[in-house]
């Protein structure tokens, strides 16, 4: 989804991404002031190492990590990265869009806040991170085995419940 | 199992020891399952999850204005804060940032400000309680009784309060308010000292929390702590200053820093957090302008009772927004602010329906907990109580 605020700038971190990654770089989109990057999905590792160490970007802060389920498009899912220059005080998005399964390389080397952050994203959407150390549930119990809540053809109440408005959402 | 031990084998193996869900220093039902050599904490593995109520799930299924008082429920010490994220983050969405009365904004930041406050009251007394200075508490909770007075002169609810509005206020401040608001203003920096005489040189305070849970200013930031974890590490990051919003870019006031990185530093950010929000209360308080407290968008914002009640238009307009909502355009917005415990942002995707097709909560106290294991691994036992009260988790934030 990219609805552009007309020719907005979209910031110093997306010209110097093209001038080192050119390929790497799938989508720039400016909304409500918010910059979204998307990205190959197997390229993640490297564009946020390069995000953090480039001494014009320093983008040290991962703020957090999630999905989103776009049920009926392929690929199936966004993965949404927001980071944060402190130094700089800017903001990026950066996506990658996914297939159901497909791996996605972890980002807990590079940031430590993606241990959790991608652990409630498994948890919630079932996306496998490749490389993380401890792919776990989190916030559901561990042996739960009914799926992934957060994805869209989960119904709000659970499965096998009979309730009028229990129906998988949209 | 044997019934037999012998007393030199145990004293050589490691021991598990489950700390909570119930115990009374996890501040909710947290465990955290700890690895021990003796007194030495080898490894601790916390484990979250039992207040998780879905809310990220329910906000797909209701409209924008319906979400509301699950915010409430997260990070329930400063709700204000929770309900100031989320508003503003639908305004964003909405594209109608710009259209909020510069009362309510005033409004907003003296709520926030309280709840920061009120947060803090509790923090305080619960983690000097932990540690063993029993007296605190009850002074803390004095203060913070005459905050949810606030809260409850202005919407009816002390915790849960559900008090701000797409476009504004859900009404004007209440006759008597603002001198409610006065007399604390007046009583609260001589208590602040009264905290600070208890603790701030108690030998037995310092000797718990000086060096304990030590965190340095890269990996702070690597793991993303926020609020006052970070700046007790002595990184300068307040999302106030960063990317102001309301009005905080028209108030003076000072970030306090520290430099050690310990318990003991953040105690000291977060009591200079409170004389700060003092200041902001007082001048937000002075620089209040009159006017309306919700914008004129009648897309947006209910109507006013009289007008509901007495005009056609008004009750149209009141049947149309409550049983279908307004649709937000397409799109995605991230907007957060400083909540007592750190950044609280709301990433909202919208597909052009009433509802959001996707809200996420990025919940501070739920990266702040994921530090845990770095500060109290190779420390004492004792000092996993230490850290966990500096750190300041409300374990229905962690868990949404």
């Amino acid at each position: 989804m990219s609805t552009e605020d007309g020719q907005a700038d979209p910031g110093l971190a997306v010209t110097r991404l093209r001038d080192a990654l050119p390929d790497a770089v799938v989508e720039v989109g400016v909304h409500r002031g918010d910059t979204t990057v998307v990205v190959a999905a197997e390229r993640i590792v490297e564009v946020c190492r390069l995000l953090r160490d480039d001494p014009e970007l320093r983008f040290d802060y991962l703020v957090d990590v999630t999905a989103v389920d776009w049920l009926h498009r392929e690929p199936r899912f966004d993965v949404v990265y927001h980071l944060f220059s402190i130094s700089r005080n800017d903001m990026l998005r950066v996506k990658i869009r996914v297939e159901d399964r497909q791996p996605v390389d972890s980002l807990a080397e590079v940031y430590m806040l993606a241990n959790w952050g991608e652990r409630e994203t498994y948890d919630m959407f079932g996306i496998n991170f490749a490389g993380h150390p401890d792919l776990r549930r989190i916030l559901l119990p561990e042996d739960w085995e009914d799926g992934f809540p957060l994805r869209k053809d989960f119904a709000i109440g659970g499965y096998g419940i009979w309730a009028a408005d229990n129906v998988p959402f949209r | 199992m044997s019934a037999r031990y012998d007393i030199h084998d145990l004293q050589e193996q490691e021991m598990v020891l489950n700390m909570g869900p119930q115990h009374p220093s996890t501040h909710g039902v947290l465990r955290v399952v700890l690895n021990l050599n003796g007194e030495n904490v080898r490894k601790a593995v916390p484990y979250i999850g039992y207040l998780h109520r879905g809310t990220e799930k329910l906000a797909e299924v209701r409209k924008y204005y319906q979400t509301l008082p699950y915010t409430d429920r997260m990070d329930y010490l400063a709700a204000p804060s929770n309900n100031l994220g989320y508003v503003q983050a639908v305004e964003k969405l909405l594209g109608i940032e710009e259209d909020v009365p510069d009362r309510a904004r005033y409004m907003r930041v003296l709520m926030a400000e309280l709840a920061r406050i009120a947060s803090h009251l509790v923090w305080l007394g619960t983690h000097a309680l932990d540690i063993g200075a029993l007296s605190l508490f009850l002074y803390c909770f004095r203060e913070r009784e005459l905050i949810n007075d606030m809260f409850e002169k202005y919407c009816g609810a002390r915790l849960t309060t559900s008090m701000m509005r797409v476009g504004g206020m859900p009404a004007e401040l209440p006759e008597g308010w603002v001198q409610m608001l006065e007399d604390f203003l007046g009583i609260m920096p001589e208590r602040i000292d009264e905290y600070e005489n208890l603790l701030t040189e108690n030998p037995i305070w310092i000797r718990r929390t000086q060096g304990v849970g030590v965190v340095s200013p890269e990996d702070a930031v690597s793991l993303g702590l926020t609020g006052p974890c970070v700046r007790g590490s002595g990184v300068n990051y307040d999302v106030r200053r960063a990317r102001p919003y309301q009005v905080y870019d028209r108030l003076e006031f000072d970030v306090p820093l520290a430099t050690e990185g310990d318990v003991f530093s953040r105690y000291q950010v977060r009591v200079a957090e409170m004389r700060q929000s003092l200041r902001i209360l007082r001048q937000a308080l002075d620089q209040m302008p009159e006017g309306p407290w919700v914008a004129e968008l009648p897309d947006y914002v209910l109507p006013s009772k009289v007008d509901a009640m007495t005009s056609i238009e008004g009750q149209t307009r009141h049947f149309v927004l409550t049983i279908h909502g307004y649709k937000a355009p397409p799109g995605e917005v991230y907007k957060a602010v400083e909540g007592p415990k750190g950044e609280l942002g709301y990433y909202i995707v919208s597909d052009g329906d009433s509802k959001a097709y996707r809200m996420h909560v990025r919940a501070p106290s739920y990266y702040n907990l994921a530090a845990l294991p770095l500060m109290c691994e190779n420390r004492p036992v004792q000092d996993v109580v230490a850290v966990i009260g500096s750190l300041d988790i409300v374990l229905g934030e962690v868990d949404r």
